[in-house]
């Protein structure tokens, strides 16, 4: 659990008086929460009438200590309706302040703090203690890059869903100043499910033919091009645009129905049901009979 | 995406134990398939024997027949085409968009399926050895 790195010194001699003054009093109080930091601890654990293991993956390839990959236990008391995320928070906050990990919102809409959970991609904030097998082990999302600890390189996700223009675009305005641009119900009912996504990255990471090809679009991707091609109020133009996009070769075809992502889906979208969607839709406009 | 490191534990196919339905029927339908491919060498290298005459087609035909590994090969033979084609009319109902929230029964049905059919098959294929 000593993975802190000893503080270094790097104040300089050009220092005046009240910075030094301000950074030992810094430094003081820094060392007088650590203490309390582990007496809290101590006695939270003595008072908890169960307590959980839980096993984290810690990587930082900055740190002498930590460049090689290893896991990392924490004992925290158990408490009804903790989550993994509350455990995460109590073990960085209790015993080691370098654990690093995302999160923002805990209540399942920012997407942030997508972990591999027992063997599992699922969202850290959504997952209860009590459902999991322990001891719980974290680890980080698969098929991405390790940043540190359980962070993850999300950039190469937020391409592949640039890349399919995830914003509305038509053509077809109405023609008053003032009209609304209004959608009918059964559309809204179609699309309603793919409106969900949070961006967490769960589903590419489950997904085994992304893994092996970097220039799959990837579920998240696909279930937003579903969104926009299946808005009725884009027009039959963009449709196309959108159809032309998600038909190429790393597209939708790529798609193997293993369900992975539609397993992993934290919101419940049925990803593999779009996709197959789409692909039917893709061949419908390729087709004419004539 | 490429990795910088072994992960060691992560990795796709050492996670088999958390395989989810959708993907164990991916594995079986690819591994049938191919052994499916492979059976259909030797298929045509024993009809190729009837292009010399008949007595030697109904001759290799009859001498496989002696061997009994070949009696096993042939209810796996059947295992293998039984259960591809059970799961190839599932992923037809995938591909049509249909009962897609139940493709986890399907396939659990196609192995219970396969395994009935070719428990009944034992009989046909070992009797008489």
């Amino acid at each position: 659990m000593s993975t802190q790195i000893p503080e270094q010194e790097t104040e300089t001699e050009t220092e005046t008086d009240a910075e030094q003054e301000s950074s030992q009093t810094r430094r003081v109080s820094a060392e007088r929460t650590r203490a309390g930091m582990d007496q809290r601890a101590e006695d939270e654990l003595s008072d908890a009438d169960e307590t959980v293991e839980l096993k984290v993956f810690r990587y930082d390839p900055e740190v002498e200590g930590k460049k090689e990959p290893r896991f990392d236990s924490f004992e925290v008391p158990f408490t009804k309706g903790m989550t993994v995320l509350d455990a995460l928070i109590f073990a960085r906050d209790h015993f080691d302040s370098s654990l690093t990990f995302r999160h923002s919102c805990r209540q399942a809409i920012c997407g942030s703090d997508a972990l591999f959970v027992n063997g599992s991609q699922r969202l850290g904030c959504k997952t209860q203690m009590a459902d999991l097998e322990w001891p719980v082990r974290v680890e980080p999302l698969p098929h991405a890059e390790v940043v540190k600890d359980l962070v993850v390189d999300m950039e190469h996700f937020y391409d592949q869903m640039e890349s399919v223009e995830p914003y509305f675009q038509t053509e077809e305005l109405p023609s008053g100043e003032l009209d609304e641009q209004r959608q009918d119900r059964a559309n809204r009912e179609e699309i309603k499910m793919s409106t969900r996504c949070i961006w967490c990255g769960a589903c590419m990471s489950s997904c085994n033919v992304a893994a092996g090809d970097n220039e799959y679009l990837g579920p998240a991707a696909i279930n937003k091009a579903y969104r926009f091609a299946m808005d009725d109020r884009e027009g039959e133009d963009m449709t196309e645009h959108r159809l032309n996009i998600i038909e190429q070769e790393h597209g939708v075809w790529r798609c193997q129905t293993q369900f992975s992502c539609t397993e992993v889906c934290p919101k419940d979208i049925p990803l593999t049901e779009h996709i197959q969607e789409l692909k039917r839709e893709a061949v419908k406009s390729n087709l004419k009979f004539w | 995406m490429s990795q910088s490191y072994d992960r060691g534990l992560i990795e796709d196919f050492g996670r088999w134990r958390e395989f989810s339905a959708g993907m164990w029927a991916w594995v079986l339908h690819k591994f049938t398939g191919w052994v499916l491919v492979g059976y259909l060498f030797t298929h045509i290298a024993v009809l190729s024997t009837a292009t010399v005459d008949g007595g030697t087609y109904t001759a290799t035909l009859q001498g496989l027949e002696q061997v009994l590994v070949v009696r096993f090969l042939e209810v796996g033979l059947l295992a293998v085409a039984v259960f591809h084609i059970l799961n190839g009319i599932r992923l037809l109902f995938v591909d049509l968009g249909v009962g897609l929230g139940s493709q986890d029964v399907a396939f659990y049905a196609a192995l219970v399926l396969t395994a009935a059919i070719t428990v009944a098959s034992i009989p046909t294929f070992l009797g008489g050895f």
